[in-house]
């Protein structure tokens, strides 16, 4: 695969460690312990498009957030981790 | 038709006309007692003990596509029960004592060899991690040997033992009954014993959604129509987030990629399961000549059962360097199954949020050898509503509760199992 | 001898010679394997994988089924070598497989005649005795299948790998890739055309051929130079591609010293290359398909192409009287090319009812007889072809060349994600939908046509004129009947094989692919596909176009692991990872320990020790006065920026906000889950600078953790990470004498008032600006000496150098373990991901007043259970004997399995302060349990030491030592 770093380009995905799903909101601390096993344990676990964390850990070292379909592997869109995704580029 | 030698010799003197199916292409009817949704190896044996072991009617296994499509006919084949924590270790040691009878069993010759599986050590942190599993085997009367690097050689003498070795062999572990089985016939063996039985299976029926009394399920649609039903158990796995979904459950599940690889026919060059431990990497020679070795998750979430070459490269690599000769053989095929990773590395066999509806799943690399205990407390479950006892640990609440069946200590972190 | 007078591309002046099944025989250089035994008149060149039958060369490509062969010998053993696409070199041994005693006479033959008993799936209905039974079965049919024998060497030869980005791969050098590679290129685009064969032109140097009115030589002769002249094209012959993978990565193999009698030094075998293309051509072609009837597989029996193939480009004639059965008006062309090269051509038998194409009427003219609407019933002969039984009567033959059809190479394409549709025109699968970005050009898009492969990459160019030809495929479904009627000779799979398992239920194509082995060989059942697929939608009764196609996994021809692995194996597996000071260290003879990539001593032997005598004495030495470790390999990061406090706080499950200026203090961290992930101290260097130490195992995953939270979690806290791990070397100074020790290297006041336990400083150490901590892992009284990794060993020296008054001792990894252990600090085997503060005795440590990595789970039921395993340590009740680690404890001597056990050894080592092995455990109700008597058993070496429960601190537990 190729993954598209906001910093560094696309580069190959070897360059990249997966961080997993990105579509999970980290409760607040001082969430309900309900909220927090959701958070820990539960997946969506899409068969298409998944918002998911990389980190480029063989380059910049900086998180990313990528959109991609988990059936063809096609990259839908990828930005900074700390930001919200646009719909894709 | 039961087989037997004399089968086979009166239907070869026949020209071999006259063999009758191994099990009917069975219509949906209205209403079962109990469906099981997936007709893989661990559907067809839950259907197969639910008809054998339990008094529950009529039994219906629905197949999306063809039976054993899924990670049956996927994986390295590998069977063994050295597992380390009781609840995995007496699991697992019941399924090797029905693979053993297996074959008698189901009138099907399963090819269960049991040729042993040797684990390799590469530190002395790693031998002590392996007595401690070792002893934990042998107090639950699973038999395991712990060898050292003398005795490793003598059962494997192409492993690389010379000096240019990154990872010297310290030693290994043993389990002699481990073993391998040959797949495909896991699942014709037992659709064709549960057929026998009058089990319906149903193939090219994908279920498309539940039938709901509340919070109960009564009942599932398909592309083939609405069937009702007493229960429903799902054996789905790699699918299981996505048929779950269809019923509004979000499990502890991610589905990830693992590949797997066959060289080309050889004669006989290894004579037992290795697997490195300095890396990801399991061999064994199937009874063909193929040389079947897997190594490591591709690492991210995928349903797209192809994998990608980096983690090919990465899984050969470990292969020569445990053991050079490889670097000749010819890489047949590699494929890859879609494996559902468990937040622990355990699965998940017991009741669903919903009423009606139970969860076998989460088998993360471990579901082949599962195969006859996974059907066999399932069908227990399934049939009596409660966990069988060797199932009890493996509900779906042990994360909220706190306690995970985490055998490598990894966390949270499915691809990590 | 076959080999004509003249003709064919081999070099007539560079003779070479080989072996075969220990004969000689003489070749030409350009010869492969096969066209030199074809030469030579060897028909028989191997046996089948099932019945042992007599097999002979068939295919000119990559496609061939049956002349599989050994090549070479002892480490260099090449088994299973297609004979097609081996290129012969002076000195070559190749030997036939899968027969014993002899390739002519073949024991395996029984095989055949027992053959009914040995019908699809066979083994899974009898052999079904449990345990020895079947494994004595297993022994006899896993010695006869296989096919060639592998080497038990290693492999003496190198392979590499390279990457290469191009605008435009085309993958295959026939007339559709050449035209496409050169419109490409004119374009200027950067182009890498690739082939398997040594030369390009794919059909047109296997063939007599006409281009633009001159030999089709000439016009591959001129394009190649076109191409060989850009510079930025790029052409690889020899090399295949096997996988294309997600987003246009396509892998191939290129084989660079094979063909050579003695490769130049420094070359490798194979090289490994991983294109990423912008747009991939893929023109590989198709594959000519057999014809189904009795004995179909006899020595003899030849695909058309490949027989025009030999003659042309070899000058080999592989009969003198052939019989030519096709469905389709190409094997025409073989009729010609054996007429012109003198062979009889006895009879074309054409299974259509007629055919208008050029090439029908050229044989027809020339008075060739051609018998239409005939199809042959049988095969005639054993190990050579004697004749044909057929529609049209018998005819005698001794080359058989056959034509079914052609279906195009679609592996790559499919494995690309592209879809396939049924052409009922042509007969065959051909390309539908492609995903990715890839086009398919020429036979390999169905368009079989000269004039239509060169239009691959010419469509804005205008044409080429070549001759007019047919095609004119007309398939029709194999009839059943008695012989074997072969649909994959190579995994011995006839008609009669797809009909039982029709009859038998394994009805979906797949089923029935797994059931009879149908397309499961090295070959993937290429030269059958058709009539594979024609034979099982009959059986099916579905209409071709209905049935799915199978699927097409890499690599699409069987390759050397060795390509794939590179050279990342042996020593060169993974990276070592050496310590500043292991140049030292080496020169001392030390013995190493693996710390996953790192090298680190495990002791400094005197004389001839062993591992347990060096260590009683570094240890003993450093207790009763000073010793010297290094320490390098922990995980460091430096850590800056004002909100560092606060960040460490919400990281460590202790409070951060209260550490001054020149002090550590150790943390502990958790995972979301609350279980304990790494622990370590963090100094405060200065206001805004800390920094951290992690244990050497989760190093990475630490930093990586600390980066995901500062910029996905916390994005608001100003702190910057970096990993500087291998910028400081690290080594521990410990024992009573490490002060005055160190006191004489140091510019700075150590005294205890000074610079107290946990004090950090900056200062020079041996002259070397570096750092200094007051920690102790030992437990005794301790400094840690950082410096600039590049003065490691130069600062190590001095410290080694002022340490001789002090009886300084260096000491490794088993004395460091042992003095953590008889701390009872928690180590690897403790922090094993599954165990919480409380189990590890530091419940204590865990704030309560504030949130922190972990916090929200910490509180769950089953962490809180009081029977969890708890930290403890043991003592052997007789004070001697090894309890040892791995052990699983019982409160019973007696086991009786299974048994549930209460927790297990972790870490154990000889105190020689305490004169008596020690050991930590986590044990179940460990607290609860102190003073008791627990066993600990090693039923693996049937083995049961009784063991008090103690403290898991065994020395100062006070800590007076190290604060002293």
């Amino acid at each position: 695969m190729l993954i598209k770093c906001p910093w560094c380009g696309e580069r190959d995905a070897g360059e990249f460690s997966y961080g997993g799903d990105a579509s999970r909101p980290r409760p607040a601390e001082d969430a309900a312990e309900a909220d927090w096993l959701a958070y820990v344990y539960d997946r969506d676990n899409p068969r298409g498009p998944h918002q998911e964390f990389w980190q480029h850990s063989h380059g910049c070292r900086q998180w990313l957030r990528l959109r991609r379909d988990t059936l063809s592997h096609e990259v839908l869109a990828s930005g900074p981790a700390g930001e919200p995704l646009g719909d894709g580029e | 038709m039961r087989y037997s030698l004399a089968s086979l010799l009166r239907r070869g003197l026949a020209r071999n006309v006259g063999w009758t199916p191994a099990w009917r292409d069975a219509a949906p009817r209205a209403a079962y007692d109990v469906i099981v949704v997936g007709g893989g190896g661990h559907g067809l044996a839950t259907a197969y003990y639910l008809a054998r072991n339990h008094d529950v009617g009529k039994v219906a296994v629905l197949e999306r596509g063809w039976i054993g499509s899924g990670n049956t006919g996927r994986n390295t084949t590998i069977v063994r029960s050295n597992y380390l924590l009781d609840a995995n270790a007496r699991f697992y040691e019941h399924g090797m004592k029905l693979w053993e009878g297996l074959s008698r069993e189901l009138n099907f010759n399963v090819m269960f060899s049991q040729r042993g599986v040797i684990n390799l050590a590469h530190s002395k942190p790693q031998m002590d991690g392996f007595a401690r599993r070792g002893n934990a085997m042998r107090l639950n009367g699973i038999d395991a040997e712990l060898l050292d690097r003398e005795a490793v050689r003598e059962k494997v003498p192409e492993l690389d033992f010379s000096e240019a070795a990154r990872f010297p062999i310290h030693g290994g572990l043993l389990q002699p009954r481990g073993g391998t089985a040959r797949h495909d016939a896991v699942v014709w063996g037992y659709a064709r014993a549960a057929d026998r039985l009058g089990v319906d299976i149903i193939q090219d029926c994908e279920v498309t959604g539940f039938q709901m009394q509340g919070e109960r399920v009564v009942g599932v649609h398909t592309s083939r129509g609405d069937i009702a039903a007493g229960r429903v158990g799902l054996a789905v796995a790699g699918h299981t987030g996505q048929v779950a979904a269809l019923a509004g459950l979000r499990l502890p599940i991610e589905s990830h990629l693992l590949q797997a690889c066959v060289s080309e026919p050889l004669k006989p060059l290894v004579d037992t399961v290795v697997t490195f431990g300095a890396g990801h990497f399991y061999l064994s020679q199937s009874d063909r000549g193929g040389l079947v070795f897997g190594g490591d998750l591709d690492g991210y979430n995928s349903y797209a059962q192809r994998g990608n070459l980096g983690m090919i490269e990465h899984v050969v690599a470990a292969g020569v360097s445990m053991m050079p000769c490889l670097s000749r053989t010819r890489l047949l095929r590699h494929w890859a199954g879609v494996m559902d990773m468990s937040m622990d590395g355990s699965p998940i066999i017991g009741a669903s949020p919903l009423d009606g509806l139970y969860l076998n799943c989460g088998w993360c690399y471990g579901g082949f050898k599962a195969t006859p205990a996974s059907g066999w407390v399932f069908a227990h479950t399934l049939a009596e509503g409660a966990p069988h006892a060797l199932n009890q640990a493996f509900t779906l609440d042990r994360f909220a509760e706190g306690r995970c069946l985490d055998e490598k200590g990894a966390g949270p972190v499915p691809g990590a199992h | 001898m076959s080999r004509l007078a003249q003709g064919g591309l081999i070099d007539r002046e560079r003779p070479l010679s080989f072996a075969f099944d220990g004969r000689r025989y003489q070749g030409f250089a350009g010869d492969t394997l096969a066209s030199a035994l074809l030469a030579n008149g060897v028909g028989l060149v191997a046996r089948s994988f099932k019945y042992h039958r007599p097999r002979g060369i068939v295919s000119a490509g990559a496609e061939e089924p049956n002349a599989l062969v050994t090549l070479h010998g002892g480490a260099r053993t090449d088994p299973n070598a297609r004979a097609t696409m081996v290129e012969v070199h002076d000195g070559l041994v190749a030997a036939s497989q899968n027969r014993w005693p002899g390739l002519a006479f073949d024991l395996g033959q029984v095989n055949d005649w027992l053959s009914p008993f040995l019908s699809p799936g066979f083994y899974y209905k009898t052999f079904m005795a449990p345990g020895r039974g079947w494994r004595f079965y297993e022994g006899i049919i896993r010695r006869a299948a296989g096919m060639g024998r592998a080497s038990r060497l290693p492999d003496p030869d190198r392979y590499e790998a390279r990457n290469l980005h191009c605008d435009v791969l085309v993958v295959g050098g026939g007339p559709a890739g050449l035209t496409a590679a050169l419109a490409a290129g004119r374009e200027g685009r950067r182009v890498l055309l690739l082939d398997e064969n040594p030369r390009f032109g794919g059909w047109l140097w296997k063939e007599e051929r006409e281009i633009d009115g001159q030999p089709a030589l000439d016009w591959l002769a001129a394009a190649e130079a076109e191409l060989a002249a850009m510079a930025e094209v790029r052409l690889l012959p020899r090399t295949t591609a096997f996988g294309y993978y997600d987003h246009n990565l396509v892998a191939a193999v290129e084989r660079v010293t094979e063909h050579l009698e003695s490769p130049g030094d420094g070359l490798p075998r194979q090289r490994l290359w991983r294109i990423r293309a912008g747009r991939v051509v893929l023109a590989t072609g198709a594959t000519e398909q057999i014809l189904t009837f009795a004995d179909n597989d006899r020595p003899g029996v030849m695909l058309a192409g490949a027989v025009r193939a030999y003659l042309h480009a070899y000058g080999v004639l592989p009969g003198r009287r052939a019989v030519i059965a096709t469905n389709n008006d190409s094997a025409y062309r073989t009729a010609l090319a054996l007429h012109r090269a003198g062979a009889e051509v006895a009879a074309v038998l054409d299974s259509r009812s007629d055919s208008a194409a050029p090439e029908v009427a050229t044989v027809r003219d020339l008075g060739l007889p051609i018998h239409f609407g005939a199809t042959i019933r049988r095969a005639l002969g054993g190990k050579t072809l004697q004749g044909v039984d057929s529609d049209a009567g018998r005819f005698d033959c001794d080359l058989l060349c056959l034509s079914g059809g052609w279906a195009p190479a679609v592996d790559l394409y499919v494995q690309s994600g592209g879809r396939l549709r049924h052409d009922e025109g042509l007969g065959c699968l051909v390309p539908d939908r492609a995903k990715q970005a890839c086009v398919s050009v020429g036979s390999a898009a169905g368009s079989f046509a000269l004039a239509d492969c060169l239009a691959a990459g010419n469509d804005s160019a205008g044409g080429y004129v070549v001759p007019p030809e047919g095609i004119g495929v007309e398939p029709r479904a194999p009839t059943p009947g008695p012989g074997k009627r072969f649909l994959d000779p190579q995994t011995d799979t006839t008609l009669a094989d797809v009909g039982q398992a029709m009859d038998e239920g394994y009805r979906s194509v797949e089923h029935l692919k797994r059931y009879t082995t149908l397309g499961m060989g090295v070959d993937q059942g290429r030269i059958g596909q058709i009539p594979a697929r024609l034979a099982v939608a009959e059986a099916r009764g579905q209409p071709l176009a209905a049935m799915a196609a199978t699927a097409h996994r890499p690599p699409a021809v069987p390759i050397a692991l060795g390509s794939l692995a590179g050279r990342e194996i042996g020593a060169h597996y993974r990276p070592l990872r050496r310590t500043p000071m292991d140049g030292w260290h080496a020169a001392r003879g030390v013995s190493w320990q693996d710390a996953g990539l790192w090298r680190r001593p495990q002791f400094y032997p005197v004389g001839d020790e062993n591992i347990d005598q060096a260590s009683a004495r570094e240890v003993a030495a450093t207790r009763g006065g000073v010793g010297l470790c290094d320490v390098s390999p922990l995980g460091k990061i430096d850590i800056q920026g004002p909100d560092t406090a606060e960040f460490l706080n919400r990281v460590y499950v202790n409070g951060w906000k209260g550490l001054a200026v020149g002090r550590a203090r150790y943390g502990l961290m958790l995972r979301d889950d609350g279980l304990v992930f790494d622990d370590g101290t963090t100094s405060r260097l200065a206001e805004h600078h800390y920094l951290m130490t992690t244990t050497t195992a989760n190093a990475h995953a630490v930093l990586a953790m600390l980066e995901y939270h500062l910029q996905v979690i916390w994005p608001d806290l100003r702190v910057l990470v970096a990993d500087v791990t291998d910028q400081w070397a690290a080594m521990s100074i410990a024992g009573p004498r490490a002060r005055e020790l160190l006191a004489g290297l140091v510019d700075i006041d150590i005294g205890n008032q000074a610079f107290p336990f946990m004090a950090v400083a900056e200062c020079r150490i041996a002259g070397v600006a570096g750092r200094l901590f007051r920690i102790s892992f030992s437990g005794e009284l301790a400094y840690e000496v950082a410096v600039p990794a590049d003065y490691g060993q130069a600062v190590w020296q001095a410290i080694v150098d002022a340490g001789g008054p002090h009886d300084l001792v260096t000491y490794g990894t088993e004395s460091l373990g042992t003095m953590r252990i008889e701390k009872g600090h928690a180590a690897g085997p403790e922090l094993n991901g599954t165990t919480t503060p409380a189990d590890l005795s530091m419940a204590r440590l865990v704030s309560g007043k504030k949130p922190f990595i972990g916090h929200r789970l910490l509180g769950r039921e089953g962490l809180g259970d009081g029977a969890r395993p708890a930290l403890v340590g043991l003592l052997p009740v007789d004070g001697k004997t090894w309890i040892k680690a791995g052990a699983q404890l019982l409160t019973e001597a007696e086991a009786k399995p299974p048994v549930h056990t209460l927790g297990h050894v972790t870490s154990i080592a000889f105190s020689p302060e305490l004169d008596t092995p020690i050991a930590l455990a986590l044990l179940s109700d460990g607290a609860e349990r102190r003073d008791q008597i627990v066993y600990a058993h090693f039923p693996l070496h049937n083995e049961v030491v009784a063991a008090r429960v103690t403290s898991a601190h065994f020395i100062d537990p006070d800590g007076e030592r190290m604060r002293g």
